[in-house]
């Protein structure tokens, strides 16, 4: 038994079954990285099927490629890096009990993903315009018509999955938000933040993935 | 055995009615819900398997059409494997038993653990919505493109089924691993675990590792299903030998998350009936480890025929061969347990006695077919239906009613009729291999699965293992009327009826909802049986 086990007995967040808040947040951040090694084998699943296509048909790949809008691909980018050191301040606030800090934190983390959601979807509109969607009505240069096709169902996967572990991450977000507003999150007791913080920067690293593997092929040195 | 009495304060009557049971966070009241839930869908399964085998017992297909058949098999490997062999064993017993063996008062997230039970029921219901609305067709495997692009059956509905339910699974990995690490009382180190916990351990790492795979799998065949996006169908640019890779790096896994828990328990009844330590225990925990991490890289032999270069296929095909390694150190370590061992011949050691000899056959079976050559004679013929249900219902379900009969007296507090149960187990035992071993040979010869009519010249080796099947169906039933009979007339069992070590026979029976009244302390290895036990009453 951990030593501020006695000092802890009593503490409203300590569940029945822990002996103390150490041993409580131990087995939340292990149970974190257990959940995030699953999710690296959901994602992997698709990067494996992105590599071997990628590797098959790596002219068709380049051409629709090229149809991704970089500029918004970048901006976003840096909007997702942003979210994530305001989730780290969030975090570092947390642990000093800095609760209006907190709350400003994570309101600053929230409008990003948000941002990145808005200027992704303005992307998907861009490929619904352009026929670029998979399906009957897709359209793109004959040479590579299959080959295209099968890039953009891979494009619209991952980045669609990874847009929809965003907006679950919002709503994370909002719960902590909730969590630190009415008191739940104290300096003692701080581990929902930490552990939601690191499920925002799993997210973000699957993007920093994403971004060169869909929106920068061949663009070395050409 | 007067004393006996049962505690006046169990996890059973700590509230009645039916929220207390639905929203229970209590880890031993969700093991009942699976119980319920598995047996449900075990029967279901089960009853598919009646009517496959009534339509084999002659050579013509007259009972049900081809198509009819085709639905036939598929319900009855997506019933069996996905909602009763998978999580039959770490749901089941394992949640009961985890916390209790390590000495905590539950999992580490009792809520998820709730939570777990409901994804696995929403999922089971979407599988019952596809079968009750005209089933599906394309065998449990979901092969592409028939599955996203030919077959007009109730694809999605099923693949969604198994998609929410692999949540579950991943959820209940991930609970019985953090609880493993965080969760173990005073003194419980990792080398004094009981076996099963190693055992579960291992099988939670394939649950959270190779799940998620199986999810995107089914993901990318429903997505390329409903709006025709590519990456299975060669019309659409994918390839579907890649859907294979891919769904084979959860199944071949998967096999070992239906067959380890039961080896797991095989080494708790064997310590408890032959008095003996495990012989081994670390090459036995080990052993786990290495299966599991084996059983991720031989995915490539279910695909000996499917276009799989020649170098692939070699080395897959050794990678199968060192699977050995680990299972056998197991069956000689029991069976060097067993040697001068005290044994007793009580119900749950005929079953770790099945199950060895039953997984030894399964086992073996299994290298010939991981020898290329071999592989491609007998491919999708009986000699696989015979060898994987050697190992999965001669493996697993024999481990499972073992153990469900080893730790029934600590789960419900009572006995069981012990010469029925013995009875049953016989029968069970002579049922399984009617049906499977002529299976053997039908494929040996040529017999090809999937199919609902055959020559006549097979006739009597299906009528043989048809008969069988009604047998093992009779030794199937008998258990659940046994059972139910004993948890109101059953003979009062006490804290320890075996005479067994391990923290949950120093528990009363049935246990408080806490578990125990106060944390216990380990100062022993597992298995002690150096000393006399006390309180054996059998």
């Amino acid at each position: 038994m951990l030593p501020e086990a006695a000092h802890h007995a009593h503490h409203p967040a300590l569940a029945h079954q822990f002996d103390s808040l150490g041993q409580q947040k131990e087995a939340a951040t292990l149970g974190m990285w257990v959940f995030l090694l699953t999710e690296v084998l959901f994602f992997g699943g698709m990067f494996l099927t992105y590599a071997i296509y990628r590797a098959w048909y790596p002219e068709a790949f380049a051409a629709a490629s090229h149809e991704l809008d970089v500029t918004l691909g970048t901006i976003n980018t840096v909007v997702l890096i942003t979210s994530s050191l305001t989730m780290a301040l969030a975090v570092h606030a947390a642990q000093l009990g800095q609760r209006k800090l907190v709350l400003w934190f994570l309101v600053a983390t929230m409008v990003l993903g948000a941002a990145f959601l808005g200027i992704k979807s303005v992307e998907y509109y861009h490929k619904f315009e352009e026929h670029h969607v998979p399906g009957p009505g897709f359209q793109f240069e004959r040479e590579y018509f299959r080959h295209a096709q099968l890039f953009f169902s891979l494009y619209f996967i991952m980045t669609g999955l990874h847009a929809l572990h965003m907006v679950i991450g919002i709503g994370i977000m909002l719960v902590m938000f909730w969590w630190t507003w009415r008191g739940t999150i104290t300096r003692d007791y701080y581990s929902p933040i930490e552990i939601s913080g690191l499920y925002w920067h799993f997210v973000d690293i699957v993007w920093i993935f994403l971004f060169p593997l869909l929106y920068l092929i061949g663009r070395h040195g050409s | 055995m007067a004393t006996v009495i049962l505690p006046p304060r169990h996890y059973l009557n700590d509230g009645y009615g039916i929220t207390s049971w639905l929203l229970t966070r209590d880890h031993k009241r969700i093991a009942l819900l699976y119980l319920a839930a598995v047996t449900f869908f075990f029967f279901v399964g089960g009853a598919f398997a009646v009517l496959i085998r009534v339509e084999l017992a002659t050579p013509a297909g007259d009972l049900v059409s081809d198509e009819t058949y085709n639905k036939l098999f598929t319900m009855h490997g997506v019933m069996m494997v996905f909602f009763f062999l998978v999580p039959v064993i770490p749901a089941v017993l394992g949640n009961f038993l985890v916390p209790i063996m390590i000495g905590a008062k539950d999992l580490a997230f009792p809520k998820l653990n709730l939570a777990s039970w409901y994804i696995y029921i929403i999922g089971g219901l979407f599988t019952l919505y596809a079968l009750v609305t005209g089933g599906v067709d394309t065998g449990w495997t979901f092969y592409a493109p028939f599955s996203t692009v030919a077959s007009t059956t109730k694809v999605i509905p099923t693949a969604l089924g198994i998609f929410i339910t692999g949540f579950s699974s991943i959820l209940t990995g991930l609970n019985f691993i953090v609880t493993i690490h965080r969760m173990r009382a005073p003194g419980m180190t990792w080398f004094r675990m009981p076996l099963f916990l190693w055992s579960t351990y291992a099988t939670s790492l394939i649950m959270v590792l190779g799940t998620p795979v199986l999810a995107i799998t089914i993901l990318l065949v429903a997505v390329e299903r409903i709006f025709r996006f590519g990456f299975f169908d060669p019309t659409l640019g994918g390839d579907p030998v890649l859907f294979q890779h891919l769904f084979w790096f959860y199944s071949h896994p998967a096999v070992y998350i239906m067959v380890l828990p039961a080896m797991g328990v095989v080494s708790e009844l064997v310590a408890a009936f032959c008095r003996k330590p495990v012989f081994g225990y670390s090459f036995v925990a080990f052993a786990s480890v290495g299966i599991a991490v084996l059983g991720f890289l031989v995915w490539g032999h279910h695909m000996f025929v499917a276009g799989e270069s020649v170098y692939a296929a070699l080395v897959f095909s050794i990678l199968s061969f060192l699977v050995a390694i680990p299972s056998a150190v197991k069956v000689f370590n029991w069976t060097a347990t067993m040697y001068k061992g005290a044994i007793s011949w009580d119900t749950p050691m005929l079953y770790a006695i099945g199950f060895i000899g039953l997984f030894t056959i399964g086992g073996l079976t299994g290298l010939f077919l991981a020898a290329v050559g071999l592989d491609v004679h007998v491919t999708d013929t009986y000699f696989i239906i015979a060898h994987f249900h050697y190992i999965m219902v001669g493996g697993t379900i024999m481990g499972y009613l073992g153990g469900l009969h080893y730790w029934w007296p600590k789960i419900s507090g009572r006995l069981y009729n012990e010469m029925l149960a013995r009875i049953s187990a016989g029968i069970i035992f002579i049922g399984f291999n009617l049906t499977f071993f002529p299976q053997f040979i039908l494929g040996y010869l040529g017999m090809p699965r999937r199919y609902h009519a055959y020559p006549p010249d097979f006739q009597v080796l299906n009528v043989l293992s048809s008969a069988g099947a009604s047998i093992l169906g009779v030794g199937y039933l008998i258990p659940m009327i046994y059972l139910m009979w004993s948890l109101r007339y059953g003979r009062l069992a006490g804290a320890n009826p075996w005479g067994a070590v391990g923290l949950e026979w120093t528990t009363t029976s049935p246990p408080p909802t806490e578990n125990f009244t106060e944390t216990p302390v380990v100062t022993w290895e597992a298995y002690d049986y150096g000393a006399p036990v006390e309180g054996h009453v059998a």
